[in-house]
């Protein structure tokens, strides 16, 4: 059980159970759609961006609890954030879940170091990520965990 | 009665630890194990008769040649076909379907002609008629499934109304790798044929686990793959009816084929050499012939009997966990259960039971459009095949009973 535990830590199950910023985003001027054709969870996020920042930012969806949790607290992470640090939170999100490093300052986003021993579930954690930068981009193209190399 | 424990013992892959547990293998579904006898066929084959077959005047490729014709026969004895000549090999249901459609598709679809499916198709007997509906201008139709469990199975008074003359084609499947549910395959054949409708039936979930016979089903063609009933990846094949196999235009082009070529054109061999270009998986073929032993040395009746039983059980003890759906019908069924929670999704159901040494599937299972007509994102599936036992099912409730513990718990 101990990596399983590693895995689904608390902060996760949590996430999991009541997820933060679920549903649709009624004044939302960005949206994007993510999904991941092996395992068929889906992810959209909706954002409300004012000049260069997430004002707004909410997800729905399906998956498993690691999907779920992952872009719950993606959410509680961007909102406020500009597109740049968006994209730097990612790329330190990328490295914990795929080396499980913990982050050097203390994060909840730590909760996934985990996942780097279940490499099946890496495109389950990074699959909202991958939404909202799309959302961001304006990119209207459905982001699919097929086109990334992670 | 089979003696099902000394069967256990005939799989290698069986007896290991997984994750400090004694593996408990319920993916039959997607492949099952092999037995010895099926992987030293296949090495005494290699270590012994390897040489190319057809064409070859020295020994080896006469016995290789004598083996994977041996092999045809075998297969066209196991589902009762009339000749060997109407096996064709290929590597597996999804090329055998693929190949149907393709080449039997061209030659007879046209605008407006209806090519008619069920809802519970696997993608692998969806996509390939997708495929030539665009090529041909087909439509395509779908005869629905009954009851939001899709308990009832397909929705069999419809059929009728759905059999129009527009339609030249049926196909579906034998028993659903989604529901367990077993289609009244005779049936639905001889309603198509009363109209002059050539079937196509995907047996890829039925073929290792009862007894086929595509004379008495009465289908044109019946798809299957050799590695889900205990042969090896890479081989498969599919029965057509010989009328049809003779009209049908070659799917690809090469050596083996043919029996005449020059430099701008060509003539066809008869079936099935026909649908056979290149160097065959001849090793495979053989190793299909001895899967095909091996199940007829235990007894379909008997293995049905056994997978069948083993689902029931586990319908039964999985229905008194809290929020389980089951999909599928009550009681007589194929070898598997498919089973979702509201709570727990499937992939984290089936990454928890590996802990235990339990080997799950999870997902949509190559089943998207009757996921959605169902509402479900995906489902956890149970498979058996003729080494698993009641107590793995035990196992099973355990670890799901542990699992939904957690993900409700703290």
């Amino acid at each position: 059980m101990s990596d399983l535990s590693d895995l689904y830590q608390q902060v996760i199950l949590d996430h999991n159970r009541r997820p933060r910023n679920r549903g649709k985003l009624p004044t939302a001027n960005r949206v994007a759609h993510g999904d991941n054709p092996t395992c068929g969870d889906q992810c959209n996020v909706y954002l409300r961006v004012e000049g260069d920042r997430i004002a707004e930012i909410s997800f729905d969806g399906s998956g498993c609890a690691i999907s779920q949790a992952s872009a719950s607290l993606m959410t509680t992470q961007l909102k406020g954030k500009t597109a740049a640090e968006a994209g730097k939170l990612y790329e330190e999100f990328h490295h914990i879940v795929t080396t499980g490093e913990e982050p050097a300052e203390i994060s909840d986003l730590g909760a996934f170091a985990g996942v780097h021993t279940f490499p099946a579930r890496i495109k389950c954690a990074t699959l909202g990520w991958h939404a909202a930068l799309n959302a961001l981009k304006g990119d209207p193209a459905p982001a699919t965990t097929e086109s990334h190399t992670d | 009665m089979p003696d099902w424990k000394k069967i256990r013992d005939d799989f290698p892959a069986l007896h290991q630890q997984v994750n400090g547990h004694p593996l408990v293998y319920l993916d039959n579904a997607a492949t099952t194990q092999r037995p010895r006898v099926v992987i030293d066929t296949l090495s005494r084959f290699y270590e012994r008769d390897n040489a190319n077959v057809h064409r070859g005047l020295h020994a080896l490729s006469m016995r290789a040649t004598d083996a994977y014709e041996g092999a045809r026969a075998r297969v066209a004895k196991f589902i009762n076909a009339a000749a060997p000549e109407e096996i064709i090999f290929t590597r597996g249901t999804t090329e055998s379907i693929n190949l149907v459609a393709s080449s039997w598709g061209s030659a007879n679809l046209k605008p407006g002609d209806v090519i008619l499916l069920t809802e519970m198709e696997h993608h692998s007997n969806l996509v390939p008629w997708q495929l030539i509906a665009q090529r041909t201008g087909a439509k395509l139709r779908y005869l629905p499934v009954l009851g939001a469990n899709v308990e009832g199975g397909l929705d069999l008074a419809q059929l009728d109304a759905l059999l129009t003359p527009e339609v030249k084609l049926f196909a579906f499947t034998h028993v659903s790798n989604t529901t367990g549910t077993i289609n009244p395959a005779a049936e639905l054949c001889a309603k198509a044929r009363a109209k002059k409708i050539v079937t196509m039936i995907d047996g890829a979930q039925s073929i290792g686990h009862m007894p086929v016979d595509v004379r008495a089903i009465g289908c044109d063609f019946y798809a299957f793959s050799g590695h889900k009933m205990a042969a090896v990846t890479g081989i498969g094949a599919f029965y057509g009816r010989q009328a049809l196999l003779d009209a049908m235009p070659p799917y690809q082009g090469g050596g083996g084929m043919i029996s005449n070529v020059d430099f701008f054109e060509s003539r066809w061999k008869p079936t099935p050499e026909r649908f056979e270009a290149g160097t065959p998986n001849f090793a495979d073929a053989i190793a299909l012939g001895a899967a095909c032993d091996y199940l007829d040395g235990i007894g379909r009746d008997e293995i049905a009997r056994h997978d069948g039983d083993l689902a029931r059980l586990a319908y039964e003890k999985l229905s008194v966990l809290p929020g389980i759906r089951l999909l599928g019908p009550k009681g007589e069924r194929g070898g598997l259960v498919s089973f979702a929670f509201q709570e727990v999704h499937a992939h984290d159901i089936v990454t928890f039971a590996d802990e235990d040494g339990i080997a799950l599937r999870g997902g949509h299972h190559c089943n998207q459009p009757l996921m959605k007509k169902l509402g479900l994102t995906g489902t956890t599936r149970a498979s058996f095949y003729v080494y698993n036992t009641a107590e793995e099912i035990d196992v099973l409730v355990t670890s799901l009973r542990r699992i939904l513990k957690f993900f409700a718990g703290s």
